[in-house]
């Protein structure tokens, strides 16, 4: 090799790294941002805005969760996301069952027409849902918002389930079934056990999807004791008056469940929401 | 054997309900509301009125031309995925670390993501802060006050926080891609341009593709979120979407069927893209639940 090709490559993988650094320092710079603001004090934060805080200032916390019922909002985000989560779980796994390992005419066409659902934006069906919500009386309600939403979820989630139940080899269920096992059971004590993996992925991803969905709760949430954390944060914007570095508190507070849960399961989110493209 | 055919229904059952009830049923009533003005609490049918009115109304005219503006956004994220997925995927210090980062993004909530970006952009926020700091405050512009440079912003955030989709997506197929592939180019002497063109983009195409389709149905029909907590549409309607426009109109202006009319649009726009989709996923195959 001679040295030009040396220096040529050198700059190649250092062009590669600078780029890629500075793609980081882009995707990573409003975290580090809200971060370092959540610290700071309201003159702090005017005199320096980008830098790192002089002390670290806890107020801020105090002030976020004491303010605007931060407590209620975190409650009802996580009981709509675990209500809905659950639910769609269980819903869409006896489906994926039944596309998966049993045979009925027009199963094709029905999968078919179930994922293709998955694209519909959901601001379509909420005017219908709304006037339907108010007939119904679930607006303003949880068992009204969770029904929405786990109809929203379940498109993927079915999919999810179908393709992964189809791993499973039809011999241990010939078995199972041969030991006296009735589909159900087979359901029960050979599927999903066996889907673990496929269910961890499901749940952070639909609850990743519910934590941070902003529209249905805001339509079908109005009551201020039930609006959820995102609604709660997205009015912050139109005040007049903002404490940015405990608003940045808050935020921090409402972010750390999903950054903690990525950094635990990353692996799940990358398969969930890359599947369906990537085989 | 009876209960052998109907078995398949039991398990269906909750799963077909809760379907029904929340895309068959608005549905149906979406169609018909759409083609009836209400007045006096009474809805009489009115043909294509709404719609008439839709293509009259200058703030819904905004908000279609603006979801056009943002499928620009649409290529440009292709290109920057692409480029940094081929960059981890060459193995350079750190991509695991790199790929985690460039993904979390993707994973933050709107709501709080549009709220930091909002105190970025501010006409006394961070950046222009920041610019004039470093001796460029001719650039410090009003970011999102300004009708001119609204939506570009708009457009940035977009990008920012969906392009970490892409990479994973690129990447986690540059993986499945036969190593020998890469090698038998390098053997023949292709350089790093041939390399990419003639193996990574063929190899990629399907992919790319998928990304291409869910980032177009995103641009236009899956932005509310940015809009609301950023702009609210404004200033004077420059970041209008459709969907935001639904929303006025339905939950602001309480004009159901106007709001219907332009949901039933967006249907059809994404009925469209579902055709194409399953046309796409039939020629390649890739998608096959059932073999």
């Amino acid at each position: 090799m001679t040295w030009q090709d040396r220096i040529g490559r050198l700059l190649a993988s250092s062009g590669r790294q600078t780029a890629v650094i500075l793609a980081t320092m882009l995707s990573l710079f409003p975290v580090y941002f809200m971060v370092v603001s959540s610290f700071k004090t309201k003159n702090e934060y005017i005199a320096n805005k980008w830098g790192l805080p002089t002390s670290l200032n806890w107020g801020n916390f105090n002030t976020a969760l004491a303010g605007e019922k931060f407590f209620q909002r975190f409650a009802n985000s996580t009981i709509l996301t675990v209500g809905a989560v659950a639910c769609s779980l269980i819903i869409a796994c006896l489906a994926a069952y039944a596309f998966a390992r049993m045979d009925f005419p027009g199963k094709r066409t029905l999968f078919n027409l179930i994922l293709s659902l998955m694209v519909i934006p959901p601001v379509v069906m909420v005017v219908p849902m709304f006037i339907a919500m108010v007939n119904w009386k679930l607006i303003n309600t949880y068992q009204g918002t969770i029904l929405i939403y786990v109809g929203l979820l379940l498109p993927f989630s079915i999919y999810l389930m179908t393709n992964f139940f189809q791993t499973i080899p039809r011999e241990i269920i010939d078995a199972a079934r041969i030991d006296g096992c009735n589909s159900l059971g087979v359901f029960w004590r050979i599927m999903m056990p066996l889907s673990a993996p496929a269910v961890v992925t499901l749940v952070v991803v639909n609850a990743l999807w519910v934590w941070n969905e902003l529209l249905i709760a805001l339509i079908f949430m109005q009551k201020d004791e039930l609006k959820t954390l995102m609604v709660g944060i997205a009015a912050l914007r139109s005040r007049n008056y903002v404490d940015i570095p405990a608003t940045m508190a808050g935020l921090f507070i409402a972010t750390i469940p999903i950054v903690v849960v990525y950094l635990v399961a990353q692996k799940y989110f990358i398969r969930g929401l890359t599947s369906g493209a990537v085989k | 054997m009876r209960f052998r055919r109907i078995e398949p229904w039991l398990y269906l059952a909750p799963a077909l309900i809760t379907i029904l009830l929340v895309f068959g049923y608005p549905i149906v009533r979406l169609t018909i509301l759409s083609l009836q003005r209400t007045s006096g609490g009474v809805a009489r049918f009115a043909g294509l009125t709404n719609y008439q009115f839709l293509f009259k109304d200058d703030v819904f005219l905004q908000a279609i031309r603006n979801n056009l503006t943002l499928l620009i956004c649409v290529p440009i994220m292709v290109v920057v995925a692409l480029v940094l997925a081929v960059f981890l995927f060459e193995r350079i210090r750190g991509w695991k670390f790199y790929r985690t980062t460039l993904f979390l993004p993707y994973l933050l909530p709107i709501a709080v993501v549009g709220l930091i970006f909002s105190y970025i952009f501010q006409l006394s926020g961070v950046l222009n802060d920041f610019l004039n700091h470093i001796g460029m405050g001719w650039l410090a512009l009003d970011w999102l006050g300004s009708t001119k440079y609204a939506l570009p912003t708009l457009m940035f955030v977009i990008i920012w926080k969906e392009v970490g989709f892409g990479i994973v997506l690129f990447l986690a197929r540059l993986m499945s891609v036969e190593e020998e592939l890469f090698d038998a180019a390098k053997i023949d002497g292709a350089n790093w341009w041939q390399l990419q063109w003639y193996i990574t983009v063929p190899q990629l195409s399907t992919v790319i593709e998928f990304f291409t389709v869910v980032s177009v149905i995103t641009m236009l029909s899956w932005v509310f979120n940015y809009v609301y907590v950023m702009t609210g549409g404004g200033p004077g309607n420059s970041t209008m979407v459709t969907e935001l426009y639904v929303y006025l109109q339905g939950f602001r202006y309480n004009q159901m069927n106007t709001a219907s009319a332009v949901s039933m649009l967006l249907l059809l726009v994404t009925g469209i893209f579902i055709f194409l989709e399953l046309r796409l996923r039939g020629q390649s195959g890739s998608a096959e639940a059932f073999e």
